[in-house]
């Protein structure tokens, strides 16, 4: 199918995080998105007076983009709550790319927050009955992504050791990364030895619960290139959905990320091998393997072996997930937005002691529900366009 | 399926159901399985072309043709994907995804088995648990040799 948005007309033009981790007593989920716009405008230099387009999703929020309008006092051209999970933030990017590029509106901003912790996850997130799943009490979604991690150990070979490498991955990243929750150093030892929480994958196989929020300004390419900080110019998209309940999932092993990256790849004009830093959605970490294989960084269950000797931590042959992603960094229940975040500041050049040298390209893979919706942005800095 | 094992010889032929007497025309897709389920029938549909279809919908979905009709599954699968859960302070269960030889998936758990013992291809046979207090009727699962042996 042919796209209908061209590569490089839009750019993100802000990125900020509210505040992150455990945050103050009281903090709604619409301050935290407010506190994420706010500081992703002042990043680039503009201002609500800007802003006609609002893009907000929210586990907590029946209508976040609403609510969000209303703390802002915005009466946007453009308003969308667009729900998939933690890929959310992807499409919205595409859908804010689509309505620049027609004219619906020139500034959006795409916006998140979460109070998970200090509120206590059994609050806020009520999950939906499903009568073919509950009753045999999976404890989702860590339950689904077990499933797929025993079909992928049964298929490919794969071991808890080679899991247990991502998480360590993450952790180098993330003690390169002042603002990740975990500060300490974690061996493969530990995460086997931790806590299990559905066969094969331990607490220090899951993502983090913790509180946050954050916010991405995009704009025309035109309008990009006279604000404050580096465009980083939207490249390519693509979004796939294969099922909601993991009963439901046509292939354990194999996710919509292969068909989400392929359109984003085709869009962009860009093959695995172009890209110089990979963002994917871990929230356990199977994910990131599925996401290496299915995004064409390795063959179809050579995951395992692909991370197996530190090669996607500091130092190694791919960076994946630099801000120490959800599994290190903060996981506030949908990751999406902090994957753009991380993808955004590496384009930038502004990553400190963790920085990826020579980074004109990045993808930022977001996964919702339990594996399924994906949705895939590929950015890249000036010289891509 | 990738192991040799886990295919079945032949797909059993679809049994008819006999809409159970308790169940009216209109009831709901939900309605019908649990009422099925109640009988100790697990019950899934067929596409015009034959193909399995489940959970049970209102309409096919897109890939599949109408109209759905109802069926009764022989209650024989193998094991496609498993895990075990153990929380804090309560006896450690499984979880598992169970392929009919109908062609068709759906959750549920193997009992009879330590829950770490059930293995990916372990052939398993449907049980009904009845209804009890607020609880639907369940399908669980026995390995076929323990369901042999005449267990529970």
């Amino acid at each position: 199918m042919k796209g209908g948005l061209t590569r490089g007309a839009v750019a993100v033009v802000g990125a900020a995080e509210s505040d992150l981790g455990e945050v103050a007593a009281g903090l709604s989920v619409v301050d935290l998105m407010a506190q994420g716009v706010h500081r992703a405008l002042a990043d680039c230099g503009l201002t609500l007076a800007d802003v006609d387009g609002v893009y907000a999703a929210a586990g907590q929020s029946r209508m976040p983009s609403t609510a969000l309008c209303e703390y802002l006092g915005l009466q946007p051209r453009v308003q969308d709550s667009t729900m998939m999970g933690g890929s959310s933030f992807m499409t919205h990017v595409a859908h804010a790319q689509a309505a620049i590029e027609a004219g619906l509106c020139e500034v959006a901003v795409v916006a998140y927050g979460s109070t998970q912790r200090s509120a206590g996850r059994r609050n806020v997130a009520p999950r939906e009955y499903n009568p073919y799943e509950t009753p045999f009490r999976p404890l989702t979604p860590a339950t689904a992504y077990a499933l797929a991690a025993s079909r992928h150990m049964h298929q490919y070979g794969t071991t808890r050791e080679q899991l247990a490498e991502v998480a360590v991955a993450a952790r180098q990243w993330a003690l390169l990364n002042p603002a990740a929750w975990e500060k300490t150093p974690l061996t493969v030892a530990e995460v086997l030895a931790s806590r299990m929480v559905s066969h094969p994958l331990t607490v220090r196989d899951c993502c983090l619960v913790t509180d946050g929020g954050g916010a991405l300004v995009m704009t025309s390419a035109a309008r990009a290139r006279h604000l404050r900080r580096p465009p980083v110019y939207v490249l390519g998209v693509g979004e796939c959905i294969s099922h909601q309940a993991i009963s439901s999932m046509p292939d354990l092993t194999v996710t919509g990320a292969v068909h989400s990256g392929a359109q984003a790849y085709a869009m962009a004009g860009l093959r695995p091998v172009d890209i110089d830093v990979v963002q994917v959605y871990d929230a356990f970490t199977l994910t990131t393997l599925l996401f290496l294989e299915d995004l064409g960084f390795c063959a179809k269950g050579e995951g395992g072996a692909f991370v197996a000797d530190g090669a996607i931590a500091p130092g190694g042959r791919l960076p994946v997930n630099t801000s120490g992603g959800g599994l290190s960094y903060g996981h506030p229940g949908m990751f999406g937005l902090f994957v753009l975040i991380e993808a955004v500041r590496q384009l930038r050049g502004e990553c400190g002691t963790r920085q990826v040298a020579r980074c004109e390209t990045a993808i930022a893979h977001g996964n919702g529900g339990v594996l399924s919706s994906q949705s895939t942005v590929i950015l890249g800095a000036a010289a891509t366009v | 399926m990738d192991d040799p094992a886990d295919v079945p010889d032949a797909v059993p032929d679809a049994v008819p159901d006999a809409v159970p007497d308790d169940v009216p025309d209109t009831a709901s897709p939900l309605a019908r399985y649990l009422a099925h389920l109640q009988h100790g029938e697990l019950a899934y549909q067929i596409d015009a072309d034959g193909r399995p279809v489940f959970y049970p919908r209102v309409a096919a979905p897109a890939g599949r043709r109408d109209p759905l009709r109802w069926a009764v599954s022989a209650g024989l699968g193998t094991v496609h994907a498993t895990t075990v859960i153990a929380p804090k302070g309560e006896a450690a269960y499984n979880v598992a995804l169970i392929d009919m030889d109908e062609g068709f998936r759906l959750m549920s758990r193997v009992e009879l088995l330590p829950p770490e013992q059930v293995r990916i291809g372990l052939r398993v046979k449907l049980r009904v648990l009845p209804a009890q207090g607020d609880e639907d009727p369940c399908p669980v699962f026995d390995p076929v040799e323990a369901a042999a042996r005449g267990l529970p």
